[in-house]
């Protein structure tokens, strides 16, 4: 019988894996140990592995991150775990002054391959900022990767990958979708690589680019407009954020000659204007309206008391849809 | 106020027996490294006066702090300096054609020496001393004899990365040692208004590791100091936050000018006439007949010329390439940095368009 798990589970079980393989794999962070991490991504992995290789830390995101780099420089894999993005702050400055840039600097005499895993976005009736979803930050820095997976199977493959690159990976976990469904995942390991998109829908109408939890909101949307007024969507996960998959997003854009995105971030330098510049660069021509953005708005993640009306909704997704048949 | 541990007075007598802990090699090699490193960093100021070198960092005046804590080092130990610190840095080993190139603002001017962990200086405040507790702590978990020194200035100690990489090493017990040189000024603002403690040292107390303070111009002070950290990180006990006091004669950077927030004549010809670290060796080590004009002018003379060859190195060194800046951002370059550097490389020939 296959084998079904959810998002979580799918994460320890790539940690777990990659431990038992490696032992230079260690993880650290705040209530990672004895509590197996506030969403028990780590459970039973402290047990398991001992407090050598899973390390309960001060509360302290630089000098979690900035201890990681230098294990990462000496011979250790660290796989950090920030409790939420919104909490990352303290600790960018080491991400973008020094993890992004020590290969760069010692002319690849050092590198620090290290994996930032955090929790990320909107729709869990989070404290404030519990809920943000800036990926755009790390997007603009030469030297880290961005992934945000969608769902078990590529959580896992795509961790996996992450905890091989000998770069270091930012790899955004979407909360809501943490115990939101169950999926098959295979047992043995396996790798998504790291800058491939996938079609998830076939279709021939309209492209939808889309990833982590606004996967879910699209793909109510297409359903519903393929239902009630015959549009065929292909969707396409990103899957990774940086470096984008091109080839992915321009192949789409031929195909349907519309598009839109869906990110939780906010519109303004939101991923969502990369991917349009993409489809000008690439596709322009191939276009039949202009590109549309359906995103979280303009500012900060409100309470979560009107934080699905910050969000975007199948609704808002199929008005966006509908206005790249109208122009 | 912690006292301050002085071992050389600034008069060359000594306070302490220093009998089997340091040969007279090492005291002579001691002197010699602050005398290259003195020459070195004029050099240094006088090639960016001439336009041959970048914004330049001088040290000269914390000769004994650097000199002393790197030479108490062993190859595979991680030494973290920031942009104030290559005196160190050279004599653990990094060569100063290297020093040299990256005051030139050439791209390899960070790189290690193979044999050895010296890191590229660090330009932010404070931030490479979290590295250092990693480094260490990496060290400890594979079973390695190795220390990491981080080095910073007394502005860092107001950083919040100060404070997390001593709670951290402290936590984890990491052989860390965190070498602070008090030179009393944070570019223009004095210790006073930098902190309301009145050393740097006693913030050890509250991380529970040793903190020591010491006096930065009295190389035996720092060499007899530092060895006795490193003894106790490689035995398991964990970090010690030294404070070596000094001062920088010279200006922040060759960029600044140090009359416009301090007496600097006055301090600066204070701390040369009454509390030099060259001086009070030199003098120490003539009485006990190690050392005469003579060496020290046929020293210099040596030192000199290997300061020019190593110039001559650098300025012949080939210059870097544009396209270089697209290598080593990852391991494997992304494709959107290898068509930018096409489009540097070979710019899009437009009919009209001048190039």
């Amino acid at each position: 019988m296959k084998r079904k798990l959810t998002m979580i589970q799918a994460i320890t079980e790539a940690m777990d894996q990659k431990m038992a393989e490696d032992s230079r794999v260690m993880l650290l962070g705040e209530d990672v140990g004895v509590n197996g991490g506030v969403f028990r991504a780590t459970e039973g992995l402290l047990q398991k592995y001992g407090a050598n290789r899973v390390v309960d830390t001060p509360l302290s995101e630089a000098g979690i991150i900035g201890s990681a780099i230098g294990l990462a420089m000496n011979g250790m894999l660290p796989v950090v775990e920030i409790q939420f993005l919104a909490f990352i702050y303290p600790g960018f400055e080491q991400i973008v002054s020094h993890a992004a840039r020590m290969r760069y600097r010692t002319r690849g005499q050092y590198h620090v391959p290290m994996v930032i895993r955090t929790p990320y976005g909107a729709g869990i009736r989070g404290p404030e900022l519990h809920s943000e979803s800036v990926e755009s930050f790390f997007a603009h820095v030469p030297g880290v990767k961005v992934v945000a997976p969608s769902n078990p199977y590529d959580a896992k493959g795509l961790l996996i990958a992450a905890m091989e690159d000998p770069d270091p990976v930012i790899f955004l976990e979407p909360t809501k979708l943490y115990r939101a469904f169950k999926e098959e995942v295979p047992e043995e390991m396996y790798r998504v690589p790291i800058g491939q998109a996938k079609v998830v829908r076939e279709g021939t109408d309209v492209s939808i680019f889309a990833w982590g939890a606004m996967l879910r909101v699209a793909d109510e949307a297409a359903r519903q407009i393929e239902r009630e007024q015959g549009i065929s969507c292909e969707m396409v996960d990103l899957r990774t954020i940086y470096p984008l998959d091109r080839d992915a997003i321009v192949q789409s854009v031929k195909k349907t000659g519309r598009a839109i995105v869906v990110h939780e971030a906010h519109k303004t330098a939101g991923m969502g204007a990369e991917i349009i510049s993409i489809i000008n660069d690439e596709a322009l021509i191939y276009l039949k309206a202009p590109v549309k953005r359906i995103t979280g708005f303009d500012v900060p993640v409100p309470q979560f008391s009107i934080e699905d009306d910050y969000l975007p909704t199948p609704g808002r997704v199929m008005s966006g849809i509908m206005e790249t048949f109208t122009y | 106020m912690s006292p301050l541990y002085q071992v050389l007075t600034p008069e060359g007598g000594l306070l302490h027996d220093i009998e089997g802990q340091l040969d007279e090699a090492t005291m002579i090699s001691m002197l010699e490294n602050m005398l290259l490193v003195r020459l070195f960093d004029r050099k240094c100021i006088n090639l960016q006066r001439q336009g041959r070198m970048g914004t330049y960092a001088p040290f000269e005046g914390q000769e004994a702090s650097q000199v002393g804590s790197a030479m108490a080092l062993t190859p595979g130990d991680w030494l973290f300096p920031t942009y104030r610190d290559h005196a160190a840095a050279v004599v653990h080993g990094q060569s100063m054609m290297r020093v040299f190139l990256y005051w030139m603002g050439h791209m390899e001017g960070s790189i290690s020496p193979t044999h050895l962990n010296i890191m590229p200086p660090c330009v932010p405040i404070a931030t490479q001393m979290v590295h250092a507790v990693g480094t260490a702590w990496a060290s400890k978990l594979q079973n390695e004899k190795h220390v990491s020194l981080a080095y910073f200035g007394d502005g860092a100690t107001s950083e919040g990365d100060f404070h997390e990489a001593l709670n951290f090493a402290g936590v984890f017990k990491t052989p860390t040692i965190f070498f602070c040189q008090n030179n009393g000024f944070a570019i223009s603002v004095p210790f006073e208004q930098q902190s309301a403690s009145k050393t740097i040292a006693q913030r050890a107390a509250a991380y529970d590791i040793p903190g020591v303070r010491i006096d930065g111009n009295d190389i035996f002070a720092v060499w007899l100091t530092m060895k006795k950290a490193i003894e106790r990180a490689l035995a398991g006990e964990g970090p010690t936050l030294i404070e070596a006091m000094t001062f920088r004669y010279g200006a922040h950077t060759t960029a600044d000018d140090p009359k416009k927030y301090r007496d600097q004549e006055r301090l600066s010809e204070e701390w040369r006439q009454e509390r030099d670290p060259i001086q009070r060796l030199r003098v120490y080590l003539e009485k006990l007949g190690l050392w005469n004009e003579r060496k020290e002018s046929d020293f210099i003379a040596s030192a000199g010329a290997k300061i020019d060859a190593a110039l001559a190195e650098a300025e012949s060194y080939p210059k870097s390439r544009p396209e270089e800046m697209f290598k080593h951002v990852y391991a494997e370059p992304t494709w959107m940095a290898t068509e930018q550097e096409k489009e540097l490389v070979q710019p899009a020939k437009q009919e009209g368009i001048p190039a």
